[in-house]
């Protein structure tokens, strides 16, 4: 395999093209596991979206007219977009902070991020009604500058560009570009800064979408601070899913990762723990705050108060608690049962802000159609085979060409 | 006309505020209540008999499909993207009342705020309209509209938003609205909104005992193009009487005006981090060395 990124192209292109094919060719097993469950549900849900564009959205949604955004919106982009957090946090400590030994996993935390956002982002377009006006508010005289939409829009797209530089580099290797992979390279610090800048504006920017919707978010989870909570629990939520997405790709890419890698593995897990229990801790002590300022002392004794403690103490407090304790104890195992339980709670604040606590006075409630559903598996499946595709060819788990190295 | 002092000085304050705060800050007190030359329509509670002729003409006017026939008028019936105006039957405390129900035509409307494509428009004459070119269907506007006024067609291709426009194309003509023209009870008045007020306040104080003293819309989330007269508390016609007083794009101008500042600050903070860290890891391996 190494050898194949070792070829050096001519400049004819012709070259590349053969490599190229070559390399779209499918690797390894066909019938894994894996590929027998989502390659029917990839296909379904490319079923399930031809319908949805040819009958429109309510052909296979439970959208209503008092709740125009559901588990596409809630779910794909504003709760995807919070575990891509992990790309902007590591790239921070590594190229900000210069904290090498996170070095190893920055790739991969960016190509998930990139992809995160390509995916859930493109997700969006799924939900919009009428997806060819989508250049708008980018081309033309249709500036909605007053909208916070508009901000999340524009930076959704800048920050894929940022991602895209920061990933580059390892495109280049992966072609054998010599001269390209200097220039991309030398381009990264800039994509880092102004990708960081980005990420804390369009984090709580998904959140300031919610700020006008004041009279039909539960009170517990409205309050005009939801852009902070978004950002600050973006942090923990992000470096969760490096956590989570590390241990499987430890196990599923072993043999692409080098050994001095998988042993500097335990010690980034056990840093990375500690960060999370202090941004957690920051999270819950606002979320305290809040609680406090807004006097809803009233609210707590009533089923929607019920979930509100269980989401701030089980999957806020808890998981804080046991990354704070394994991260002394060193305990690795205790860390990955930490780091799913915050992402339940991620996800389970998301859709309380989003889709639960959302008109949750209706007498009709929106539940998702299984059709969404499956779209939403779908579109998540995918992201995984691109991500194992571009895993298996780019240098992104395993080192880097040695010429590589040697051009720094 | 010459320049007095007062005048001089009332001319540089502007010219000082504009220069300081730009644009916003010109388009800012227009949306204000009662400088505005917005038109609006007043709809009279105590007068509606419920005939639902307004639902029939609104339909006719937009080409909407005719309303169901007149069955028993129900309380809760709400605007759909086939109908854009609805009179719904309250009992309340003083018998049987109508309140009629279509977009309120906010003085500054959230929908506006969250258009990202300015396809929601607040015209200078007080309509908000739609635009199908620019808009991409993204939803935002309904979830940001706290009377949940814009509807979507969800079973179209093409789906289009729809709500009431105040017959826009009938106001470029001269012509007032299709509901307000042809109520046959006067329930309905189309006028500056500033006289609308005033003759809101008229009516009250005119007949105390009719009228419950508050004009809903005058304040409602910042001021609403339609106002609204009730013998009863708006509460008992289904109507929310706590939305907030000021207007809703103001919950977001704090996240707005945060963004020009993170976008100078973080970039130079996160350099300034850059450079005194980017020696760390010689230091180290010197140390190493030693």
């Amino acid at each position: 395999m190494s050898n194949n990124n070792q070829i050096t192209l001519d400049r004819d292109g012709k070259t590349i093209w053969r490599f190229l094919v070559s390399e779209l060719k499918p690797k390894g097993k066909f019938l894994t596991p894996f590929n027998i469950i989502s390659i029917p549900i990839m296909l379904l849900g490319l079923i399930l979206i031809v319908i949805r564009f040819w009958k429109g959205l309510g052909s296979i949604t439970n959208l209503t007219q008092d709740i125009p955004w559901g588990l596409w919106i809630g779910f794909d982009v504003v709760t995807g977009v919070a575990f891509a957090g992990g790309a902007y946090v590591l790239t921070f400590m590594v190229y900000i902070l210069n904290q090498r030994k996170y070095h190893s996993i920055v790739r991969v935390t960016v190509l998930n991020g990139f992809l995160a956002y390509v995916f859930y982002a493109g997700a969006l377009l799924l939900d919009l009604g009428r997806p060819w006006n989508v250049i708008n508010p980018i081309i033309g005289n249709s500036f909605g500058t007053s909208s916070v939409l508009f901000l999340v829009a524009w930076h959704f797209l800048l920050y894929m560009i940022a991602e895209l530089i920061e990933f580059s580099p390892a495109v280049a290797e992966w072609l054998g570009a010599k001269r390209a992979r200097k220039i991309l390279s030398s381009m990264t610090i800039a994509a880092v800064i102004f990708g960081i800048t980005l990420s804390t504006l369009h984090q709580s920017g998904l959140g300031a979408l919610y700020l006008m919707a004041k009279d039909k978010i539960h009170p517990l989870w409205y309050s005009e601070f939801i852009p902070i909570m978004f950002f600050v629990s973006s942090i923990f939520a992000g470096l969760s899913m490096v956590i989570f997405e590390g241990s499987i790709s430890h196990k599923v890419f072993s043999s692409q990762i080098s050994e001095k890698n998988h042993h500097s593995q335990k010690n980034i897990v056990i840093g990375l723990s500690k960060i999370c229990a202090g941004a957690m801790f920051a999270y819950f002590f606002l979320q305290m705050l809040v609680f406090i300022h807004g006097q809803n002392w009233d609210l707590l004794n009533t089923p929607m108060g019920y979930w509100w403690l269980l989401e701030m103490l089980g999957f806020v407090l808890l998981p804080m608690i046991l990354f704070f304790y394994s991260y002394r104890s060193q305990n690795i195992t205790m860390i990955k049962v930490a780091s799913v339980i915050t992402m339940l709670g991620i996800i389970l604040n998301r859709l309380n802000v989003t889709v639960i606590g959302f008109r949750w006075d209706m007498a009709i409630r929106y539940v998702p159609t299984w059709m969404e559903l499956v779209v939403t598996l779908a579109v998540i499946f995918t992201e995984i085979w691109i991500f194992r595709w571009v895993i298996t060819r780019m240098p992104v788990l395993r080192d880097s060409p040695s010429w590589a190295h040697d051009n720094k | 006309m010459g320049l007095n002092r007062r005048g001089f000085f009332k001319l540089l304050g502007v010219t000082g505020i504009t220069l300081a705060v730009g644009k916003d800050a010109v388009a800012a007190p227009r949306g204000k209540n009662n400088d505005v030359e917005f038109y609006g329509i007043l709809y009279d509670a105590a007068r509606c008999k419920g005939c639902r002729g307004c639902e029939f003409d609104c339909a006719d006017a937009h080409g909407l499909p005719e309303p169901l026939p007149t069955k028993e008028i129900q309380a809760n019936r709400k605007t759909s993207d086939t109908c854009n105006t609805v009179i719904n039957s309250y009992k309340t405390s003083k018998g049987e009342v109508f309140s009629k129900r279509q977009c309120m035509h906010c003085n500054e409307p959230a929908c506006v705020a969250a258009c990202l494509t300015q396809a929601m428009h607040k015209t200078t004459m007080g309509p908000v309209t739609w635009d199908g070119n620019k808009c991409m269907g993204c939803r935002y506007c309904m979830v940001s509209c706290p009377f949940d006024s814009p509807k979507f067609e969800y079973h179209s291709v093409n789906p289009k938003i729809q709500k009431c426009d105040m017959c826009f194309e009938r106001l470029k003509t001269g012509e007032p609205p299709a509901c307000a023209y042809n109520c046959p009870n006067e329930a309905l008045l189309y006028g500056k909104r500033r006289d609308l007020l005033n003759e809101a306040h008229r009516r009250i104080s005119e007949k105390p005992d009719l009228y419950i003293d508050q004009i809903y819309g005058e304040h409602a989330a910042g001021g609403t193009g339609w106002l609204y007269l009730s013998p009863v508390p708006f509460e008992e016609l289904g109507m929310n009487n706590n939305l907030q007083q000021a207007s809703y794009p103001a919950l977001t101008t704090g996240f707005l005006y945060a963004v020009p500042s993170i976008f100078v600050l973080v970039p130079a903070f996160l350099l300034g981090i850059y450079q005194s860290t980017k020696n760390n890891h010689l230091n180290e391996e010197n140390k190493d060395e030693q």
